[in-house]
């Protein structure tokens, strides 16, 4: 009990380490990237205050936000309050970039778990078809509707969607996350559900390709075993097979799978958001790029990254609970 | 006419989509700027015999764009995925015949790169590039080479244990001769493959990072540019320029995908029996 409880404490003490260690290169690889950057943050500031501004008081802001301080001491000054919880203020939002970060990730948050989902449940079953189907009519029809989605870009496959159903049939409002002129407290859970459903479909068809060719390989290595040419010969059926000896098998690894493709969901999202202006993360990241937001840019980069490591550290974990040989050699 | 077997109608195939591509390209890049003109006589016409695509806002032929754009977005998508594939050659090398500490700084790079998500790393290099082709180039080029470099990786480490190569090291070869006589060789298949097979990815992101507005300036139109322009008109119920572009870059990717996968069954010996 003890040796197990020992070694999870330092396998998580071990993924923390790595963690922290690929977070805080990020941190540094982004503010010198930001750093580098020909583009004046300052001139873009006051671009944005839309007011003439005097040579004295673009020295004070200047001052103000430490422009003429040395790269490596501006960069301690934001690590130093990026550990105190304060990542800035957006120059494009005027708000705290923790603030915005917070908000929208939580339709950004809606928006990728609902495709996440959708993707991983479609893909699994589809992946299910194409191995008991193997070699099959829908085995081959749905291998090649895999293969066009891979080579298909996401944002004009929302746009395809949104000229579809939002333009032509009307069956979908055409963008952001509630209906316009309602408060934000009388928005309806249906509501929310009506606007996520067009970018949450086109972000999923995305991304299930991946997950129902690793099922087909799985499920069909599954069949190939001996204990299911047992079972045919005690006389089990396609179906009772599948459900007896190949979802057990081909789960976990599919969850995996799912778990560790957070870094496209993200960048999926990003192209979705700003096909149909919804405002999430992906969004404001593009906004913020485009119009030198450097505090919501930096911030909303560490912050992905953060949500891909989680992504990566839940499928390393499970990686471990299903195949007790990779948990054999962590020992 | 005797039967062709399957190896050389693969082979003809993948000739007849090189050339395909190389036409396509060729004719893309040699249309005349007057072939693009604006005029506002012509403006917003929905397809018909003599635009097939029919005409944007401006009253630009969508066809002769559309091209234009693909050839634009086919020349960042050959030299990003170059440039990332031979990044992905000496890293993926340096990995394999470095020491134990290199290979672990290298994998440790990849993981940092994976770690974040490519549209928010390519956005990240084009601003620090001060957004333009030269940020395009770089963020898309910086992005793409781990997967290959990993594969690559394990080939050197496959062929590095081989019999050959340790005869060779005993007979007093140096490890630079053994590189490129015996490991570089083997590579050239692997690199090839991997290239083109990389472009797809490549053409993709270019063209999403393009359409939000990072990148190309609007007057050189890569097929972003020309999608983004669309999402203005589509409320309106203008469809083509956003199906007939885009259907064009789909069509390209395919082609190209297919041309990859083809080039490995050709390649690889694994696959020369089937």
């Amino acid at each position: 009990m003890k040796g197990t409880f020992g070694r999870l404490s330092r396998t998580f003490l071990s993924y923390g380490v790595r963690i922290l260690s690929l977070l805080l290169a990020v941190s540094i690889i982004s503010f010198v990237l930001v750093s580098a950057s020909p583009i004046d943050p300052v001139q873009q500031y006051i671009l944005g205050l839309g007011t003439a501004v005097s040579p004295e008081q673009r020295a004070e802001i200047e001052e103000y936000w430490g422009v003429n301080e040395p790269p490596v001491e501006r960069y301690f000054t934001w690590l130093g309050e990026l550990l105190k919880g304060n990542l800035g203020e957006s120059a494009l939002y005027r708000r705290p970039v923790a603030d915005i970060i917070s908000e929208r990730f939580a339709n950004s948050l809606a928006l990728m778990f609902c495709a996440w989902l959708l993707a991983g449940v479609i893909g699994f079953a589809l992946g299910c078809i194409m191995g008991i189907y193997q070699n099959q009519w829908p085995d081959k029809l749905i291998k090649k509707i895999c293969y066009l989605l891979s080579s298909v870009p996401t944002f004009w496959l929302g746009l395809v969607f949104l000229l579809v159903f939002a333009v032509i049939l009307k069956w979908f409002p055409i963008g952001f996350s509630s209906p316009i002129g309602i408060l934000s407290e009388d928005v309806s859970i249906w509501q929310r559900l009506y606007h996520l459903a067009l970018p949450a479909f086109t972000l999923s068809l995305m991304s299930f390709a991946n997950i129902a060719l690793h099922t087909r390989q799985k499920l069909i290595d599954v069949l190939n075993s001996e204990y299911v040419l047992f079972a045919r010969a005690r006389g089990e059926g396609k179906w009772t097979i599948l459900r007896r000896h190949g979802l057990r098998n081909i789960m976990l690894p599919a969850l995996t799978l799912q778990f560790a493709s957070f870094a496209e969901l993200f960048g999926g999202s990003v192209m979705a958001e700003n096909v149909f202006s919804y405002p999430g993360l992906g969004s404001a990241v593009a906004a913020a790029g485009l119009n030198s937001d450097v505090p919501l840019l930096l911030g909303v980069t560490l912050f992905s990254a953060l949500f891909v490591c989680v992504g990566n550290m839940i499928a390393n974990l499970l990686y471990g609970v299903v195949d007790p040989q990779i948990r054999e050699v962590s020992r | 006419m005797k039967k062709l077997n399957r190896r050389t109608k693969v082979l003809l195939l993948t000739i007849l989509m090189t050339v395909i591509l190389i036409a396509f390209y060729a004719f893309a890049v040699l249309i005349p700027e007057s072939a693009v003109a604006s005029s506002f006589l012509n403006a917003k016409l929905p397809p018909s015999w003599e635009h097939p695509f029919g005409t944007d806002a401006l009253g630009r032929d969508l066809l002769m764009r559309t091209f234009k754009g693909m050839a634009v977005s086919m020349t960042v998508g050959i030299v990003a995925s170059g440039i990332s594939a031979v990044l992905a050659v000496f890293i993926g090398i340096a990995a394999a015949t470095g020491s134990k500490r290199v290979d672990a700084v290298i994998s440790w790079i990849i993981d940092l790169v994976m770690g974040i998500p490519h549209t928010v790393l390519i956005i990240l290099i084009s601003f620090a590039l001060g957004r333009g082709l030269k940020g395009l180039l770089v963020g898309v080029a910086a992005t793409h080479w781990c997967s290959l470099a990993r594969l690559i990786r394990g080939e050197v480490l496959q062929l590095r244990s081989q019999q050959y190569v340790a005869v060779s090291r005993r007979l007093g070869k140096s490890s630079g001769w053994i590189l490129v006589h015996h490991l570089l060789p083997h590579l050239v298949p692997q690199f090839f493959v991997g290239l083109v097979l990389m472009f797809p990815h490549a053409i993709l992101h270019e063209a999403s990072i393009s359409f939000l507005g990072y990148g190309l300036p609007p007057e050189q139109p890569a097929i972003g540019i020309i999608l983004a322009e669309s999402m203005k008109y589509i409320s309106a119920g203008m469809w083509w320029p956003a199906v007939f572009p885009g259907l064009t870059l789909v069509l390209i990717v395919l082609l190209v995908d297919r041309l990859g996968d083809n080039l490995r069954m050709v390649i690889d010996p694994y696959n020369a029996q089937e």
